[in-house]
């Protein structure tokens, strides 16, 4: 698999056609991204996970580690390499799991979910190699974002910082307080990614703060706007790949995806949030991940927020 | 030598200084031209300054970053906590105006429990110049510490003499009578701007026969136990004066120190008692609320009357108990 080829796209800038994923391609993205989940399903016992955001943000992840960040497990502290900032956290297992899948931390330690003997809990924290930076308190990452893409800017630098949002985070005032700053700064290293999953912890966005139309709010503040399935790889790949072409404004990318992808007796559902399953339960959502029948599920969501 | 020079003469030998700012440029004003894009300037957006700062830290940088202090502190402070507070990066936030200084402006601007919530913080240091040399003294050894730190921000003129060097956790004596003794009657805990008003009320108290003892703390995190524990033990009256909160200030930071060693000292707290102090052009606020050195002086005196002191033997190193109030 040559993703190096895509790579080179972007660093030097000499290809201007975007190439549309290989077979091949497509089917080890697919295939990477049902294992991530496994991981989300299997993390969401013994104490449970958000797994509904997790899985709505997995195909992101698994795109943007496997095919687009300039970043490996040897260089997760090469000051060129890109930087990937998960802002909204409580997806952290998704990240875990891909982080586990591409060889940054051992498998093993995924059992470690919750245990004292690691630091693999509900949100990032940098003793997990590869996590560049702690969250949990939402509207942090853009602004420790800027201030990362400011600083490879001064050094002259070329590679980027991507930062993952969640959309019931935009109801934070720091979002917006952030996005001038970048702007004003012209951070054309910065790329925000809105995973637009259309829940906030326990209510539909908008249903709450409605945040539509979103993306001209975005295009307003100065950042050029793209919207795009978050499930579809070949949009993604179109999209992240665009974002390799000079400009002069932080870019910011709303995915369009679903709560729970990939589970449909949890799929959109405000009641799960966040759920602690047992283990029969998680044996019956990994099969329904594989096509079986619809879990019977019996555990009730817990009340975090 | 003003503190933007000497933040100049910094970064012109030390490439990992950045000086931020939320469009507050009061001390820095000169500085855009001639340190180029190592002055970010955010605009009125504390929150992202902080975050951004973080940001700067992780790549190497150590930022500088200004902001009135009720705002930098007050409104950022979960920022502060959660991104240079809990990964303890090297970030040096500079707040103007603390405690009387913002004068006129009202509660909104009065951060007199800044030093409460900044302790709050693991590893979080907090520097309280007296005047323009602590300030210019401090500030390198700050960038040096490696650690995130409070400055709350004074630069007046020296009102005397200083006696010693900034030295981070060391405190300043300003002995009784300028010779170190074992038997003062008072000695008055002070940071900051209070300094001039503390050596002022020294001088008037010595003038009466008394044995008075300042410390100008210079750190109140860390705080030099040593010098704390001897105005305790060689004076009969301890004071601490401060343009604070009672509650989380240096009054605190002193009871929870006796309290470790289960001492019981004679204390005085002259401090803001669970109220904003009255708005009024600096000399007028300080007057309205008790905080002059004729004030303080008679403060002190009352309470030394208070406590029989006039009436008894004066032993040297007495400790009374607990404080009353009459």
């Amino acid at each position: 698999m040559n993703y190096r080829l895509s790579l080179q796209t972007r660093h030097d800038n000499k290809y201007n056609t975007i190439m549309s994923l290989r077979p091949e391609e497509l089917q080890h993205l697919e295939s990477l991204s049902l294992r991530v989940r496994e991981h989300i399903i299997k993390m969401s016992t013994g104490g449970g996970c958000f797994i509904g955001a997790s899985l709505s943000c997995t195909d992101l992840l698994v795109y943007l580690y496997s095919h687009l960040l300039d970043v490996s497990p040897e260089r997760v502290d090469d000051p060129d390499r890109d930087y990937l900032l998960l802002s909204k956290g409580h997806d952290v297992p998704a990240l875990y799991g891909t982080l586990a899948e591409l060889g940054f931390i051992e498998q093993e330690r995924l059992g470690l979910h919750l245990k004292t003997s690691d630091h693999i809990y509900w949100h990032p924290n940098r003793a997990v190699a590869g996590i560049e930076f702690h969250s949990g308190s939402l509207g942090h990452l853009l602004s420790v974002g800027i201030g990362i893409a400011l600083d490879i800017k001064l050094r002259g630098g070329k590679n980027k910082v991507y930062v993952i949002l969640g959309d019931g985070e935009l109801n934070e005032g720091s979002i917006w307080e952030a996005l001038q700053v970048a702007a004003a700064k012209k951070l054309d290293n910065l790329i925000a990614i809105v995973d637009r999953n259309h829940f906030q912890a326990n209510i539909r966005t908008e249903e709450l703060s409605p945040l539509e139309p979103l993306a001209p709010k975005f295009e307003a503040f100065g950042w050029e706007t793209s919207r795009i399935n978050g499930h579809d790889f070949e949009q993604l790949h179109e999209v992240f790949l665009g974002t390799h072409l000079n400009t002069t404004t932080p870019r910011v990318v709303i995915a369009d995806t679903i709560r729970g992808k990939g589970l449909p007796s949890i799929e959109a559902r405000a009641d799960r949030w966040f759920v602690n399953f047992t283990h029969n339960e998680v044996e019956q959502l990994l099969g329904e991940l594989h096509g079986n029948a619809l879990s019977n599920l019996t555990s009730e969501t817990l009340m975090v927020r | 030598m003003t503190y933007e020079e000497q933040l100049f003469k910094l970064i012109q030998n030390d490439d990992r200084i950045v000086v931020m700012t939320a469009e507050n440029r009061a001390a820095i004003r000169n500085l855009p031209e001639l340190i180029g894009n190592k002055f970010i300037d955010v605009g009125i957006a504390e929150q992202t300054m902080v975050g951004a700062a973080a940001g700067l830290a992780l790549r190497g940088r150590v930022p500088v970053i200004h902001a009135l202090a009720s705002f930098l502190i007050f409104r950022a402070y979960e920022f502060i906590r959660v991104d240079v507070g809990i990964p303890s990066l090297p970030v040096i936030l500079v707040g103007g105006v603390p405690g009387f200084l913002s004068d006129g402006n009202g509660p909104t601007h009065q951060a007199i429990e800044d030093i409460g919530l900044m302790r709050a913080i693991p590893n979080m240091g907090i520097f309280c110049p007296s005047d323009n040399q602590d300030l210019i003294e401090g500030l390198p050894q700050l960038i040096e510490s490696g650690r995130p730190f409070y400055l709350r921000y004074f630069a007046g003129s020296p009102v005397r003499e200083h006696t010693s060097s900034v030295e981070l956790g060391k405190a300043e004596v300003y002995p009784s009578n300028g010779e170190s003794t074992e038997d003062d009657d008072v000695t008055i805990l002070t940071y900051g701007f209070l300094l001039g008003e503390a050596l002022e009320a020294q001088t008037i108290l010595q003038a009466e026969g008394l044995k008075v003892r300042v410390l100008n703390m210079r750190t109140l995190s860390p705080i030099d136990e040593d010098a704390v524990f001897d105005a305790m033990e060689n004076s009969h009256l301890v004071v601490t004066l401060e343009d604070h909160f009672l509650i989380g200030g240096l009054y605190s930071i002193i009871s929870e120190l006796f309290m470790r060693y289960g001492l019981i000292a004679n204390v005085l707290p002259i401090a803001f008692d669970g109220k904003w102090f009255k708005p009024a052009l600096l000399r007028d606020a300080m007057e309205f609320d008790g905080f002059t050195a004729q004030q303080i002086t008679k403060k002190i005196t009352t309470r030394l009357i208070e406590d029989g002191f006039f009436n008894s033997s004066r032993s040297s190193g007495e400790i009374i108990s607990a404080h009353h109030y009459a």
